[in-house]
């Protein structure tokens, strides 16, 4: 038995890391395509900014990382973000509360949305497409309400801009000017990390994705858990919201839908599985990179927006593929 | 009778594995023309496999399928059917929402505008010729969904015949019907028989086997055993060869006395399925629920688990009455549940064998209240791996990849480091091989040992012999029958299990 069966194991576990390491050596040869086509793109500057053009994106596709594992989808995230940015810009700047204030309204926004999400999916049993393709319009347009289809501007509070544009690395180390959206971005993932591996949540995220009815079977009350992740996804909706209304120094209440398909496209190349019980949050951080230096690189060499575009829908579609041939292969 | 010239199939050499199980070791079955053939033999001797291969569901691994003496390769259900060869599964396999007729024709439509449109008129009038035939009454425009059980089967006969098939596979196929539907079914047989189909008849029950089938053909562990002609044989030679000697080798050792009562259940009722249902189960005890498919037993399990919910009923737990709304509940109360499909119900099948063990009781693996102890998962696991004898590579490993006996035996480990003491089994062995099967029937006993008090549903009745202490029988959503292990048997459980009077009132 020991032996017999040691292939089997060491081809599992192969086939599990394969989306990860494919999505991650795509990522390498990306870079060294676009650095051999352009010298303009491996450079710091340059590194600097695919870094910056990711944390949004890559924040975003965090918390849709847990919806998915958990056999769920969550289409609302795009406008959440856009929802929870106005509501900071309304509370700062509107009635000019302080930023921390600001933030942890942000934050809350965002989970709101996420916990109706859940509550409207494990509850009342709506299938996760329609609950959450349902609060994508209603966080629309509760942000176009509230912002009075207007911009918010924080120019009265200069501070507000550095919390994702500012540079505490740079103030260490001189030149390493790296925003502080990016050092979030990876503190996001730390935290999405631990949560997903080591605490009863992530457990249970797989869970609910590998198995709902045997994981309910077992005495876990998954309508909860369900609406904890969900909750979980908004609240990191909420601090996509926040590092883009810093970076933009405004709460732009017409931008954010387009963006929950960027997001869910960068957890499915990191190789976290559409059917559910299956991700990482390597996998997703590696995925949005992919997106945003595919984007960077394309620009560099003048493709013209549209053709990005449809790039990357193409890339999408290969990494789902490649998906289903691994799990396949694994049957 | 119909001699040898007539033979319709041979199949001989065949073999046939999954992962994990030899589901046929050379394989042997000859069905002649114008004869009902009984297959026969216990759960998991293969003749579901054997009978799957020639319908073209499961692929042979090797060996020879000759059909009107030519060599044939049946690579899918298609082909199958092209050349006359239809099963009716167990599971009936109808589209719910479609109506009679649409079921029957569906994926060879007659269509009518230059093929454009479907010929619902059609459809409907060669519909209703073929249940002319059959004698049959039933519109071809009723909805499947409103059909009764032995309706379907019905329309699933009529569907085969349809393709003009030579031979007929049922598999088990009154196991859900009435007595009456039953003698329907067997004119429709007697029929069939005398247009010259060959009839595979697969089913446990040896009244009907006796009554209705020309030949007798007998599995037992993966294995072709013997054919017999019905006629000439008795009941007790065909059960012989069926069970072999290891059966009765044992029957189960009943304790002398049991524990305090662990669980009583009182007037548990869920319309239309459960009526009425009471019964105490002690610690120590092995309780036997037995009965026909449909009778409600898996219901019990999952209303007294709090899976489904109920009209009425309240349960007991160690003498204290307590509330159970759901599964979170039960477990909370002590109870594990060991559903009949583990996959569907039982495993989160990507997962590993760690995470599987602990999922019921992932509360009691915490630091700081949020962070699963890994550490301390591992060493249950570890301990729960060797106590149940689980063969896996290590605890990292899919359960996806164990055998059915181990994936048993990780749920058992679950419920065991849930602290569970009223575990329901049900259909403990059902996809097990032989071997495996005695592992597990040997942890019933040492767990009922321990004072565990464990409720058993199964529908083999040679293992609620084998194994209960006591027997309670189910017909129909009531309880019908009680019985000490001492004066159970097998005709006097059917009796119970088909005592149909109790429901007229």
């Amino acid at each position: 038995m020991q032996t017999s069966s040691l292939g089997t194991l060491r081809f599992s576990m192969r086939s599990n890391a394969m989306q990860r390491v494919l999505a991650f050596s795509a990522l390498i040869v990306m870079i060294i395509i676009f650095s051999l086509a352009s010298p303009n793109f491996f450079t710091f500057s340059n590194i600097v900014s695919i870094l910056t053009a990711t944390a949004v994106n890559g924040v975003l596709a965090l918390g849709v990382t847990f919806v998915i594992i958990s056999g769920g989808i969550d289409l609302s995230i795009g406008t959440v973000m856009t929802f929870s940015a106005v509501i900071v810009g309304v509370l700062v700047t509107n009635n000019q509360l302080p930023i921390g204030v600001g933030l942890i309204g942000g934050l809350a926004a965002g989970g709101l949305c996420g916990f109706i999400n859940g509550l409207l999916i494990a509850k009342l049993k709506i299938p996760p497409f329609i609950a959450t393709l349902g609060m994508l319009n209603i966080a629309k347009g509760l942000a176009l309400i509230l912002s009075g289809l207007k911009p918010i501007y924080f120019t009265d509070t200069p501070a507000f801009s550095l919390i994702a544009m500012g540079s505490v690395l740079g103030a260490i180390i001189s030149g390493f000017t790296i925003p502080n959206a990016v050092l979030i971005m990876f503190g996001a993932a730390l935290i999405a990390s631990v949560l997903l591996n080591q605490t009863v949540l992530g457990r249970y995220t797989f869970a609910l994705g590998s198995n709902e009815e045997a994981t309910r079977l077992s005495g876990v009350n998954v309508d909860s858990w369900k609406i904890r992740v969900y909750t979980l996804c908004g609240v990191f909706s909420g601090l996509a919201g926040v590092l883009m209304a810093s970076r933009l120094n405004s709460a732009q209440p017409a931008l954010g839908q387009g963006y929950e398909l960027d997001a869910i496209a960068a957890a499915v190349i990191g190789g976290t599985s559409l059917s559910g019980g299956e991700g990482s949050i390597m996998g997703t951080i590696i995925g949005a990179f992919v997106i945003s230096t595919l984007t960077n690189g394309l620009r560099i060499l003048s493709v013209p927006q549209e053709w990005q575009t449809v790039i990357t829908g193409a890339i999408v579609i290969a990494a789902v593929y490649l998906d289903i041939v691994r799990r396949k292969r694994q049957r | 009778m119909s001699d040898s010239s007539d033979q319709l199939v041979l199949m001989e050499g065949i073999n046939k594995s999954f992962p994990g199980v030899q589901a046929l070791i050379d394989g042997f079955f000859e069905l002649r023309s114008g004869e009902v053939h009984a297959l026969c033999g216990e759960n998991g001797a293969g003749k579901s496999t054997l009978m799957k291969i020639l319908a073209g569901v499961y692929q042979k691994d090797s060996g020879k399928i000759f059909y009107n003496g030519r060599e044939v390769d049946i690579p899918n259900p298609r082909a199958a059917q092209l050349l006359g060869i239809s099963m009716i599964h167990q599971e009936l396999n109808l589209m719910n929402h479609l109506s009679v007729a649409h079921n029957i024709f569906i994926g060879r439509e007659p269509r009518r505008a230059f093929g454009l449109l479907l010929d619902e008129q059609l459809i409907n009038q060669q519909t209703s010729e073929l249940f002319a035939q059959l004698h049959i009454k039933l519109d071809p425009r009723t909805r499947v969904a409103d059909l009764s059980v032995a309706q379907q089967q019905m329309v699933e006969i009529a569907k085969a015949l349809s393709f003009d098939s030579r031979v007929l596979i049922m598999d088990e196929p009154t196991a859900a019907l009435t007595n009456a539907e039953i003698e329907d079914l067997f004119r429709i047989i007697g029929q069939l028989r005398e247009r010259g189909v060959g009839i595979v008849y697969i089913s446990h029950r040896m009244d009907e086997i006796k009554r209705i089938s020309d030949r007798v053909t007998v599995m037992r562990d993966s294995r072709y055993i013997a054919t017999l002609p019905t006629a000439s044989s008795s009941i007790d030679q065909i059960i012989n060869l069926m069970v072999g000697r290891t059966i009765y080798e044992s029957t189960p050792e009943v304790p002398e006395e049991y524990g305090e009562v662990a669980l009583e259940v009182r007037n548990l009722s869920r319309a239309p399925v459960l009526h009425d249902i009471n019964f105490t189960l002690r610690r120590g005890e092995i309780l036997g629920l037995a009965g026909l498919m449909g009778a409600g037993r898996t219901e019990v399990a999952r209303a007294i688990f709090g899976a489904d919910p109920r009209d009425s009923g309240e349960i007991f737990v160690h003498g204290r009455k307590v509330t159970i709304n759901s599964p979170y509940d039960a477990v909370r109360a002590g109870i594990g549940y060991l559903s009949e499909d583990r996959k569907r119900y039982g495993l989160a099948l990507g997962m590993d064998v760690e995470a599987n063990t602990v999922m019921a009781s992932l509360k009691d693996f915490l630091r700081f209240r949020t962070l699963v102890d890994r550490i301390r998962a591992r060493f249950v696991t570890d301990q729960q791996v060797s106590n149940l004898g689980i063969k896996t590579p290590s605890l990292q490993q899919a359960v996806r990849h164990l055998s059915g006996g181990n994936q048993q035996k990780v749920i058992i480990g679950k419920w065991l480091t849930a602290d569970s003491d009223i575990l329901i089994f049900d259909e403990p062995t059902r996809g097990i091989d032989v071997g495996a099967k005695n592992e597990i029937y040997h942890l019933l006993n040492s767990l009922a040992a321990q004072g565990k008090a464990i409720l058993m549903i199964s529908s083999e009745l040679p293992e609620i012999l084998r194994m209960s202490h006591r027997v309670i029988v189910m017909c129909e959503g009531r309880i019908t029958g009680e019985m000490p292990i001492s004066e159970a048997s097998q005709e006097r459980i059917m009796q119970y299990a088909t005592q149909r009077e109790a429901v007229v009132s």
